[in-house]
């Protein structure tokens, strides 16, 4: 790990390139939502827009925690399982209302975060190996305790009315969305914790040389990304009406790929809470139009063609970031 | 600072001063021995019938496929990078054998051994490009064949099961030689490849090299970018080898389930055996022995009854443990 | 809290680490107001003895009373909350993070509870101007030069109002200009009765700022007086523990006064030009058996015409010479196949394998060489390892050691040796001796001469004058990317130097005469 400090042309780079990443996925997202919309009646319609924000509000979850954690230069794998973890506990709780059924799980998710916290922070594993141990942990966990199967929640505990509820016409889950990302960027753009947390992830050693309490700032940004897992989980239980402990599966990887392609620097020390909002959407659309494509009848696209064209979209948002980036410098 | 003490050092006889550290030094590797001692130990008093040729053969045959992905995993991560594809090119190598021994094609399954492992290894060179000559870091540029791969399998077979029945392929991985089954004499030659290729080859030392200090090798005429697509190439092809003994096993190729968390189970067997993901230095005869306490520790559970979403949950403590102890072993 | 007395006072200080004893019985008393040089060769004990203070290391005995107080720091934070701050060599702060958030990180100003930027912003600027600094402060750190970051780095010491500033090696990055910038913070330091701990090998700065010097040889103090009192000279006999006489006939360095006798020409650069905008427009060559010396500011392309010459930037225009013959080097690998070596200019980032053993790393760059169809030939490797070892002298406990557990000078050793092995016609030093000790400096300066005695050319950059003075043949001169003078040897001083560094070449002083 170099102590010496960048020379001044790579960090003006990697700034450059952290921006131009965030701005071309906002472009590639405004540019799909054109397409949808020209393309497809009902694309722009109430019903989808809304259902599609209500639906990735917890991929959204997941990856504003994820992107706290990159920018310690860390990461979490085991968020997918969290989240089918928490459903499961969700679902089990419900009867006892809405309140616990939003409380336990969560709670569950922070717990898994401060173990896989202590790990990294204290037992200075690499949160690649720990976190990769913790989706293995919370699946089984998540198995185990649903008995292999999925866990109706209790209908009468007024539990579902997260996911039915709905404020000004929009669903509960869409304001948790709003309201977490809001909270997001304000955090990241205007509080102490932010700093330390970008700091720690430029340069760990320096940082700690400065007097961060880097252990305890690594805690805090494991434990929140498993409350949002948690908290995503419990989405997960109120709109399906089941916890589902085998659900979550790659949900981690999408996670990475949306901060990724929002501008974070998977090595951490610099980030984006909006550029990972764009991230979740574009990715999130990607679906929606082949859905609508498919709709179309025009062609007729197996849903293992969604993968592929998930991969090959990935692929291509990359490719462009990197070319605008080494051109741009 | 410590101040040096003198020059050459005494004592360990000339010929074996010559082998590079890392070998040398079995340290991490003789903790992981032990565990695996202990497993087999604790297998051949508690659980019934361990020690017959049956139960070491099913061990062994199971573990064989994730060892040999491993054997390629432990090169990729050696020069700090990583492969997550390798599950989904396990599920593309599966999906194409048969389509090709199945075929009227001459030389079939000839065919359907070579070109299922090259098309693999293409894909693993594709890794390779996007990191080396497009700037991708290695778990993005990996991911995208993660999430695209098995699709392309499941439009190869269109989500369906393929059963088949064809000894000449089979034999890959039902076949005995001198009875021991096929599979196990792949792992364990492949093994010696790749281990001797890391000790005694220059190749292995540069792939060390670029992990340890990729700019100082570079700089010291090493031809990174070459031995980069190198190394995910050679984990793209033994992918491939891996998902055609796994789908002669199953006498069958399903693309929805061919190499499923087969990249966590081979990065947690080279990390558990003492490789580390940073890259630098790695160690092939942990990454096996990493291989086979994961694999002993999921018998051993199983024959006793323990539900398997149980195991995972001791696995992953398993592997925390071993990292742990790695960790502390080094400073 | 006394006003009388020294601020520090550090005694009887031991530490012993598995096999070394660090320090024995060391001391150290610094005054108020005062600046004081600590001074001694890698090992002597010195940076052991700042980590103690610091609270970097625990001591194993002696006391540390600071401003009448004992105090006992176990954390670099403790050191910092108690009134000790430390500048380091590397500037080490967070290049993505504003100079304002790096001058407060972990004590940013605060309005319920999200950060004021404006309050921070105004005392960064504020902090700055107090050591005559004007820069943007919401500026990313990283994208400011060094000599600036380290001002940064002060004004964050100053800000935790502490009365004990360390520096170490605070100058390494620094051209003249700004080693005077940082004097005159240092006197106001003075004046505000801050006192100031100076570690550094340079003499002349030592010297020209420091009132104290503190002298250590191996894990003692050895001496204690004011800098009026002792001539340089004696003050590196003390440090080498070597006879005052021998030090005034050999010299200062490793190298010897007389010249190389020229040969033929191996490398000739013309009108180089580089990617990125640092390698504007070079020229220089290099005969077999001279050594020509580099000099330029930070940031004037001397290192960026090294790598352009191996192959390590990619060349946009220009021509490159070979024996007469243009080559285009596309990689490293073909100079290294064309007889150039480069050893780079930061050891730690891009010179050693840290995992590696010093054989390992000595035989990196000749693996091809020693490798029949693809496997090692481990009988030749060891040999040529061994003969290495012997011949420059490579102080370790054996060739499996790891080679980041050798001291500065070793590894340099190592990787001086990774070029020689192969046979190199031409040899691209850039600040070969950096970060080493006195002794081993030395070492490695007689070593370079005996090389080109031996008919290698030499392209040496340096930052240190004495070191180009004393060791070129000629001394060609960059600036702002361009060649901008080419001294012949009897025109080499000092002044000279320094002269077309700034400025361009002085009237008359030897132009660029293509040879």
């Amino acid at each position: 790990m170099a102590t010496t400090s960048a020379p001044a042309r790579s960090i003006t780079r990697a700034r450059l390139a952290s921006l131009l990443q965030g701005q071309g996925a906002l472009v590639a997202l405004a540019l799909l939502v054109l397409f949808g919309a020209l393309r497809y009646d009902n694309f722009l319609s109430a019903y989808n827009v809304t259902s599609f924000l209500a639906n990735n509000a917890k991929f959204g979850l997941i990856a504003l925690g994820m992107t706290f954690v990159i920018m310690t230069g860390g990461i979490d794998l085991s968020v997918g399982a969290v989240a089918a973890l928490a459903s499961v506990v969700a679902a089990m709780v419900s009867e006892y209302g809405l309140v616990a059924g939003i409380a336990v799980p969560v709670l569950v998710g922070v717990v898994i975060g401060l173990v896989n916290g202590s790990l990294v922070a204290w037992g200075r594993l690499q949160p690649f190996i720990v976190t990769l141990a913790m989706l293995l942990a919370a699946r089984g966990l998540a198995l185990t305790v649903a008995g292999n199967q999925s866990v109706a929640v209790d209908f009468e505990s007024g539990f579902t009315a997260l996911g039915t509820t709905t404020l000004l016409t929009l669903a509960a889950p869409i304001w948790i969305f709003a309201v977490a990302y809001l909270l997001g960027v304000l955090v990241l753009g205007r509080t102490p914790f932010s700093r330390h947390v970008l700091a720690i992830g430029d340069n760990e050693e320096t940082a700690r040389l400065m007097g961060l309490r880097v252990e305890r700032v690594k805690l805090a940004v494991y434990a929140l990304s498993g409350a949002l897992a948690g908290m995503a989980g419990v989405l997960l239980a109120a709109q399906y009406g089941a916890g589902q402990p085998a659900e979550g599966v790659g949900w981690e990887l999408t996670a990475i790929a949306a901060v990724v392609v929002g501008g974070t620097l998977l090595t951490g020390g610099l980030g984006s809470v909006v550029g990972t909002l764009w991230g979740v959407l574009l990715l999130g659309l990607i679906f929606n139009v082949l859905n609508f494509e498919n709709g179309r009848g025009v062609i007729s696209l197996s849903p293992y063609w969604q993968s592929i064209v998930l991969g090959g979209f990935l692929l291509v948002v990359v490719l462009l970031q990197n070319r605008l980036a080494a051109r741009q410098t | 600072m410590a101040r040096a003490t003198g020059t050459a050092a005494a004592g360990a006889p000339g010929r074996l001063r010559a082998w590079p550290r890392d070998v040398r030094d079995l340290g991490q590797t003789y903790g992981a021995a032990a565990a695996l001692a202990l497993l087999v130990l604790y297998n051949a008093v508690f659980t019934d019938r361990f020690l017959t040729t049956d139960s070491i053969y099913v061990n062994l045959t199971q573990v064989a496929p994730i060892v040999i992905v491993a054997l390629g995993m432990t090169l990729v991560i050696a020069t700090g990078g990583i492969d997550l594809s390798v599950g989904s090119l396990m599920a593309i190598a599966g999906a194409l054998a048969p389509l090709i021994f199945l075929s009227d094609l001459p030389f079939g399954v000839a065919l359907a051994f070579v070109v299922p492992v090259l098309v693999t290894g293409a894909f693993g060179l594709f890794n390779g490009v996007l990191i080396t000559r497009f700037g991708f870091q290695p778990i993005i540029a990996t991911l995208v064949l993660f999430i695209a791969g098995r699709g392309i399998a499941q439009v190869l077979t269109n989500g369906e099961l393929q059963p088949f029945r064809n000894p000449a392929f089979q034999y890959i991985g039902l076949g005995r030689v001198l009875g021991i089954p096929v599979q196990v004499l792949l792992m364990l030659a492949i093994f010696a490849v790749v281990a001797w290729t890391v000790r005694a080859t220059r190749f292995g030392r540069q792939v060390l090299a670029i992990g340890g200090n990729e700019a100082a090798a570079r700089l010291a005429g090493v031809p990174v970018n070459r031995v980069k697509l190198a190394v995910y190439g050679v984990s793209g092809l033994l992918a491939g080898v891996a998902g055609l003994i796994v789908i002669a096993i199953n006498s069958s190729s399903d693309a929805n389930q061919v190499g499923l968390n087969v990249e966590l189970a081979a990065i947690a067997a080279v990390a558990v055996g003492g490789t580390p993901l940073t890259g630098g230095r790695a160690t092939v005869v942990g990454t096996l022995i990493g291989a086979l306490i994961l694999q002993l520790l999921r018998f051993t559970l199983l024959s006793h009854g323990v539900p398997d979403a149980v195991a995972l949950v001791v696995q992953a403590v398993i592997i925390v443990a071993a990292v742990f102890l790695q960790r502390q072993r080094q400073t | 809290m006394t006003t009388t007395g020294p601020l520090l006072q550090m005694e009887g200080i031991s530490k012993a680490f598995p096999g070394v004893r660090a320090l024995e019985e060391a001391s150290l008393t610094v005054g108020r107001g005062e600046v004081h040089a600590v001074m001694g060769q890698n090992g002597a004990g010195k940076s052991t003895l700042i980590k103690i203070l610091t609270g970097a290391y625990r001591r194993d005995a002696g006391t540390v009373t600071l401003d009448g107080q004992p105090v006992d720091f176990h954390s670099p934070q403790q050191a910092q909350a108690g009134g000790v701050s430390t500048i380091y060599q590397e500037v080490n702060l967070v290049g993505f993070r504003s100079v304002a958030e790096n001058i407060f990180l972990g004590r940013e100003p605060r309005r319920l509870g999200l950060i004021d930027r404006r309050r921070m912003h105004a005392e960064a600027r504020r902090l700055l101007e107090r050591l005559g600094v004007e820069v943007e402060v919401s500026r990313p750190l990283g994208s400011i030069n060094v000599a600036l970051q380290q001002m940064v780095a002060i004004a964050r010491a100053i800000s935790f109002e502490s009365r004990l500033v360390v520096m170490d090696e605070p100058t390494s990055s620094l051209d003249e200009a700004e080693v005077a910038t940082l004097f005159g913070v240092i006197r106001q330091l003075k004046a505000d009765r801050v006192s100031v701990i100076f570690v550094s090998h340079r003499l002349d700065e030592v010297y020209a700022i420091c009132d104290r010097v503190t002298i250590m040889r191996d894990g003692q103090t050895v001496d204690d007086r004011a800098l009026a009192d002792v001539g340089r000279l004696e003050l590196v006999a003390r440090m080498l523990g070597k006879d005052l006489a021998e030090v005034r006939r050999s010299g200062a360095t490793g190298f010897t006064d007389a010249t190389h006798r020229a040969e033929r020409r191996l490398l000739e650069v013309r009108g180089l030009r580089g990617a990125g905008r640092t390698l504007e427009h070079a020229d220089v060559a290099v005969r077999a058996g001279e050594i020509v010396g580099l000099a330029g500011l930070l940031g004037s392309g001397r290192t960026e015409l090294a790598r352009a010459i191996f192959g390590a930037d990619p060349v946009e225009a220009g021509e490159l010479k070979v024996d007469g013959r243009p080559v285009r080097f596309g990689s490293p690998a073909d100079a290294i196949r064309a007889g150039i070596g480069l050893a780079p200019e930061d050891r730690k980032t891009e010179g050693i394998v840290p995992e590696m053993s010093v054989r390992e790393n000595l035989t990196l760059a000749l693996l091809p060489a020693i490798s029949r169809y693809g496997v090692v030939d481990r009988r030749r490797q060891q040999e040529v390892v061994d003969r290495f070892i012997r011949r420059l002298g490579i102080k370790t406990t054996g060739p499996d050691q790891k080679i980041r557990e050798l001291s500065g000078g070793n590894q340099q050793k190592v990787l001086l040796a990774r070029w020689l092995c192969l046979d190199p016609r031409l040899l691209l030093l850039d600040e070969p001796t950096r970060g080493i000790d006195v002794g081993a400096k030395g070492e490695i300066q007689a070593l370079i001469n005996e090389l080109a005695d031996s008919g290698l050319g030499v392209l040496m950059i340096s930052s240190e004058l004495e070191e180009l003075v004393e060791g070129s043949d000629r001394v060609v001169v960059l600036r702002d990317g361009r060649t901008v003078a080419e001294l012949p040897h009897a025109a080499i001083t000092e002044d000279a130097i320094m002269a077309a560094m700034a400025e361009g070449p002085a009237d008359g002083a030897g132009e660029e005469d293509g040879g």
